[in-house]
């Protein structure tokens, strides 16, 4: 059913589909509508979950770790600020190895406050144990939502996970999105049966639990090799989606007209589109560019990245974050997955921060930037501050 | 078979947390004095522990059923899991709990 509908509904709907059993959130621009949506659903009585109001973002990822921790399916959504308070329970969402996925509307994190597209708010997640995939447009977010869940739920994970989706280009912006029928969503995600620890008062236990020295670090490898694993699983995943849907999204990475390409930009997000333009525009001129689509950052799709930079002579890594100090994270994570792998110059373009429009002409510049780069072989500038005022770019 | 295949993916507790015998951690002993004691259940309602459970013992005239089989209950103290914090002492509005050094 090929409706018109926001990135938010496409993600309250996805949920809808997944049949989630229980929903606890809090509103926060711009993810507000995705649980607005939901108690709609709920309200209307299409939905059969558990709307539970709280009162902050902390108590809503504090009920889904429990309700998640009962053997139910659990949702919640939240951006920025929002994502900031939870920060302390998304560290037990992992380590109590709950399959909770969670909707994150990309936006700035204050000062100076702002309500759009900025990655500032996730960066700082990436070291809370959850998997985090970025998507480029509506449908996207629809097919991950559900994915997400099969990708968290399989045993070999058993993780939370993150769908990020940019503040407004996505989540108030509608497009056509083909939304899937209850039967087609049964069939792909079936109910969530765990086998792992559970919450049952039949059978009383301590989950989270305090834990010694002499047990925790052989927790730590586990809760990693997990995140290692679910690169298997993630790919395993996307390909029986496209098998039963026809939507293939490429598992970690998505390449774009990358066979012969000489440079390669690496984005994240809903940049990926306007790139797939620029790629067009500049092959038509003869110039060989391509473009790879990081859809996650964790497990970061290391072996995919390295055979971008085997293939190409410059590399250039696209951020709406900066980590004050270094450069840009996503920059940072393909520098150190290349170190000691590659020789190719390696360049970071900073561009959209706070929601600056991303034009044509910017990326333009920095495939223009990385041809020089592979011309010469070195790096003219490291950290590219595009379209920013006062800074030679 | 390697360590980790024996092991949960999480750390889990086969026990609640009750069998954890917390009281030992205890200085004071809070003490009720039942004459005293109006069966407010203030005490009961702020024990972070779950250390207070209510039990029959009360000698109170109730209005309606409802509270009689409040008002039948009495605060008892657990002292196999009081840790001693004191807070039913401080939040009793009749001063019917002292606190008395462990011996």
């Amino acid at each position: 059913m090929k409706r018109v509908v926001t990135g938010n509904y496409a993600a309250a709907f996805a949920a809808m589909r997944a049949r989630v059993n229980v929903v606890a959130a809090f509103p926060i621009t711009p993810q507000t509508f995705i649980v607005e949506h939901i108690s709609e659903f709920v309200n209307d009585g299409i939905m059969d979950c558990e709307f539970i109001r709280v009162e902050s973002e902390h108590s809503a990822m504090s009920a889904t770790v429990s309700a998640s921790a009962t053997g139910a399916r659990a949702f919640t959504a939240t951006a920025s600020q929002g994502l900031a308070l939870m920060h302390e329970i998304l560290f037990t969402a992992s380590g109590m190895r709950l399959p909770i996925v969670m909707p994150v509307v990309n936006r700035t994190l204050a000062a100076p406050i702002g309500i759009w597209a900025e990655m500032n708010d996730v960066m700082p997640e990436r070291d809370a144990g959850w998997i985090l995939a970025f998507v480029e447009d509506n449908q996207e977010v629809h097919d991950m939502v559900l994915q997400a869940y099969r990708i968290a739920e399989d045993n070999r994970v058993l993780l939370p996970m993150m769908v990020n989706l940019d503040a407004f280009i996505l989540s108030h912006t509608v497009e056509p999105v083909d939304l899937m029928e209850p039967e087609d969503a049964d069939r792909f995600l079936p109910s969530y049966k765990p086998e792992h620890a559970y919450l049952d008062p039949e059978r009383p236990m301590g989950v989270g639990i305090f834990t010694p020295p002499e047990y925790i670090q052989e927790e730590r490898y586990q809760t990693h090799a997990a995140m290692e694993g679910s690169k298997q699983v993630i790919k395993e995943v996307n390909d029986e989606f496209a098998k039963m849907f026809g939507r293939d999204y490429g598992g970690l990475v998505e390449e774009y007209r990358m066979d012969d390409a000489e440079v390669a930009l690496l984005t994240l997000g809903t940049v990926t589109s306007t790139a797939r333009e620029v790629v067009d525009n500049l092959r038509a001129e003869g110039k060989k560019v391509g473009l790879v689509k990081v859809r996650f950052l964790r497990p970061y799709p290391t072996d995919e990245i390295r055979s971008v930079a085997s293939r190409v002579k410059a590399i250039g890594i696209y951020d709406r974050a900066i980590s004050y100090g270094v450069g840009g994270p996503a920059y940072i994570e393909a520098r150190s997955a290349l170190y000691g792998h590659t020789d190719i110059p390696i360049s970071n373009y900073l561009a959209g921060i706070g929601g600056r429009d991303v034009m044509l002409s910017d990326i333009e510049f920095m495939f223009n930037d990385l041809l020089k780069n592979a011309e010469s072989g070195k790096v003219r500038k490291e950290l590219v501050w595009i379209n920013t005022r006062g800074v030679e770019q | 078979m390697s360590y980790l295949d024996e092991i949960p993916i999480t750390p889990i507790a086969d026990k609640p947390s009750t069998a954890n015998r917390t009281g030992t951690w205890r200085t004071f002993r809070p003490i009720i004095e039942y004459e005293k004691c109006t069966r407010c259940m203030i005490c009961w309602k702020f024990c972070p522990d779950v250390a207070i459970t209510l039990e029959n013992g009360g000698e109170y005239e109730a209005t309606n059923d409802k509270i009689k089989q409040m008002v039948d209950k009495a605060p008892v103290i657990d002292y196999v899991h009081c840790k001693g914090c004191g807070i039913c002492a401080n939040e009793c509005p009749v001063n019917a709990i002292q606190m008395v050094k462990e011996g």
